[in-house]
């Protein structure tokens, strides 16, 4: 059936900045076929806990953002700047607590989508990168939460951070360097705390941004494994031989069809 | 693996000369922090391997095939020249030279930038620039009840302030067999992972004293315990239970206008022993967790810099 005029006219008027962007960026385009990409068709919501990862993360980097905002890195005023965030500045207490309980949930996120990769023999050839940039991006985790736990400046805060350092000293050869890196000298002092928070808020934060971008490039590029009880093998053998020629051949295959799929 | 560009023949050829030139940079940063002339001996290695990797690589860019100079004598060029020409071959490495000195240049700035900055992280945990050099004067000795310990809380530097309060368990021994006055002064902090140990037995804080910032309550411990991880000592820091690996550290001490004034603070092995008598070896301030004597000693071969005395 026809459009009437104006319903095409009212089409247009809506696309019409869509159609603009494309033009010049590609975008439109890119995101399309990024949303619209095939996945194996028995995927599992299990695999959907990476994306639940990356949702933990950007509410802690978000949450973090504003609290730095109220936060004041310095011995004689952290703790009490903590207690104005909680007690006094208007919805403080919710956005500080997402932030501390989101901790939690990031890390925990982080160890099930690890074990899911795990047991789907996700690590296999192709995808061993995505693998090594998930434990780097593990390592860096663990280090926001350690960094960050030092940041409220109490009694928890103190000493967790003085075994976790001297944890860190026990190390052969390197550790009593590390751990006198992480205080800023022999002891714990004024510039523990803001090395801790220059460290927790944009050092890491910006490690883990830049390898969370290396990590989802390798699942879009490679796609993601089909579950052990999907009919078509992991990922597909090692090339013998030949290369693969051109752009995409090394996607080939990776993406399983079920076997009726297959032509001949 | 095509890139797409007709310039396979720029592409470096593998050469070892990097490895030496990382290596120099290391040893120049290590030296940074631990001595000068391993720093200084870095940045020979730096400039050798440095020089011998633009050379490989300038070899590896030289012009291909290209006209020997005595041909332009004449003025007319070469027939090599001419079929050079005739082929759009290469007569002078240009996008050769540009590659160098993107790299190059692009090297030394990020050099420029990235290790001052690096530096300026790093080194400052190393210099001890933290450390307070002025002592702590604990008050009279009249405070310190013979026999007993006295719980003394202070401030390690006034610079730093609270963060720097520190306590130490100390005992007045009475005059040694040389008629010297002895003080026995254990540092709270427990030699496994850091944490407060604690004195097993009953304080006195009736007869608390206090001394300008310094605290002073009499204590009569069997021992020490930390709440950490269990980790017990006996009255000379002795470890009796639980996992730290050395004696409790101690402070040296000296006595001026009749106040007691906190020396340096040392690690120790083992004490034998007991009050004025104790004998032990003194060690550099080790982390907690570090050991400093038996064999595991060597799993700490580096001295840290700037860790105190
Ligand atoms: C990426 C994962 C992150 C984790 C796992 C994490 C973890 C933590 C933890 C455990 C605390 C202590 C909370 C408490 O006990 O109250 C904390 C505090 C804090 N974090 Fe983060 N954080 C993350 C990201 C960020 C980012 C990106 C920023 C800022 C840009 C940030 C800024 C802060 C601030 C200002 C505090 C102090 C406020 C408070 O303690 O409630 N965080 N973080
Ligand atoms: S810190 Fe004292 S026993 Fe672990």
């Amino acid at each position: 059936m026809a459009k009437s005029a104006r319903q095409a006219q009212i089409e247009k008027a809506a696309l019409y900045p869509l159609d603009w962007t494309e033009e010049r960026t590609g975008l439109v385009g890119y995101t399309k076929w990024f949303l619209f990409r095939n996945v194996p068709r028995d995927v599992n919501w299990m695999q959907t806990l990476g994306a639940a990862t990356l949702t933990a993360f950007i509410v802690q980097a978000t949450t973090g953002v504003f609290l730095a905002m109220y936060y004041k890195p310095d011995p004689d005023s952290a703790y009490a700047s903590i207690q104005n965030i909680t007690n006094e500045v208007t919805l403080g207490w919710l956005v500080r607590g997402m932030h501390k309980w989101g901790a939690s949930l990031f890390i925990i996120l982080m160890f099930l989508h690890m074990a899911r990769t795990f047991m789907f023999g996700a690590y296999k050839y192709p995808r061993e990168l995505n693998w090594i940039t998930g434990v780097i991006l593990l390592v860096m985790g663990m280090a926001e939460g350690f960094t960050g736990y030092l940041l409220p400046w109490d009694q928890t805060a103190y000493w967790a951070t003085v075994v976790g350092i001297n944890i860190n000293a026990t190390a052969p050869i390197a550790g009593p360097f590390i751990a006198q890196f992480l205080q800023g000298g022999a002891q714990i002092g004024p510039d523990t705390l803001s090395k801790f928070y220059s460290l927790h808020m944009l050092v890491i934060p910006g490690g883990i941004m830049a390898l969370i971008g290396l990590h989802m490039y390798l699942v879009i590029r490679l796609g993601v494994t089909s579950p052990p009880w999907s009919p078509t093998a992991a990922g597909r053998p090692r090339d013998e031989g030949e290369e693969p020629q051109g752009y995409g051949a090394y996607r080939e295959g990776l993406i399983r069809e079920h076997e009726e799929d297959k032509a001949s | 693996m095509s890139d797409g560009t007709d310039n396979h023949d720029q592409a470096p050829g593998s050469s070892l000369w990097p490895i030496g030139f990382a290596i120099g940079i290391a040893c120049i940063l290590v030296g940074l922090v631990i001595s000068w002339p391993a720093a200084v001996l870095g940045a020979a290695v730096t400039i050798v391997f440095g020089v011998l990797w633009i050379r490989d690589a300038a070899r590896s860019h030289a012009p291909v095939d290209s006209a020997p100079a005595h041909a332009l004598v004449d003025g007319t060029p070469s027939e090599a020249q001419l079929a050079a020409e005739e082929q759009h071959l290469e007569t002078y490495g240009r996008a050769g030279f540009l590659t160098l000195a993107t790299i190059g240049l692009g090297g030394v700035i990020g050099a420029g930038v990235v290790l001052p900055s690096l530096g300026f992280a790093v080194l400052p945990s190393f210099t001890g620039e933290g450390i307070e050099t002025n002592p702590v004067d604990l008050g009279p000795i009249s405070n310190f009840p013979e026999g007993t310990f006295v719980i003394t809380s202070f401030t390690g530097s006034k610079r730093q302030g609270d963060v720097s309060r520190r306590t130490a368990y100390i005992r007045n021994n009475g005059l040694s067999a040389e008629k010297e006055p002895s003080f026995t002064i254990i540092y709270s902090r427990c030699v496994h992972l850091g944490c407060p140990i604690q004195p097993n037995g009953p304080a006195f804080k009736d007869q608390a004293k206090t001394y300008k910032d310094v605290t002073l309550t009499p204590v009569k411990p069997a021992g020490f315990g930390c709440p950490c991880h269990g980790g017990a000592y006996d009255t000379e820091g002795n470890r009796t239970a639980g996992p730290p690996v050395r004696s409790l550290d101690r402070y040296a001490f000296s006595v001026a206008d009749g106040n007691l004034i906190l020396g340096d603070h040392f690690s120790v092995g083992t004490v034998a022993g007991t009050a004025a008598d104790a004998v032990m070896t003194r060690y550099p301030v080790a982390y907690p967790g570090v050991h400093v004597d038996g064999i595991e000693r060597f799993l700490y071969p580096l001295p840290v810099p700037g860790a105190g005395a």
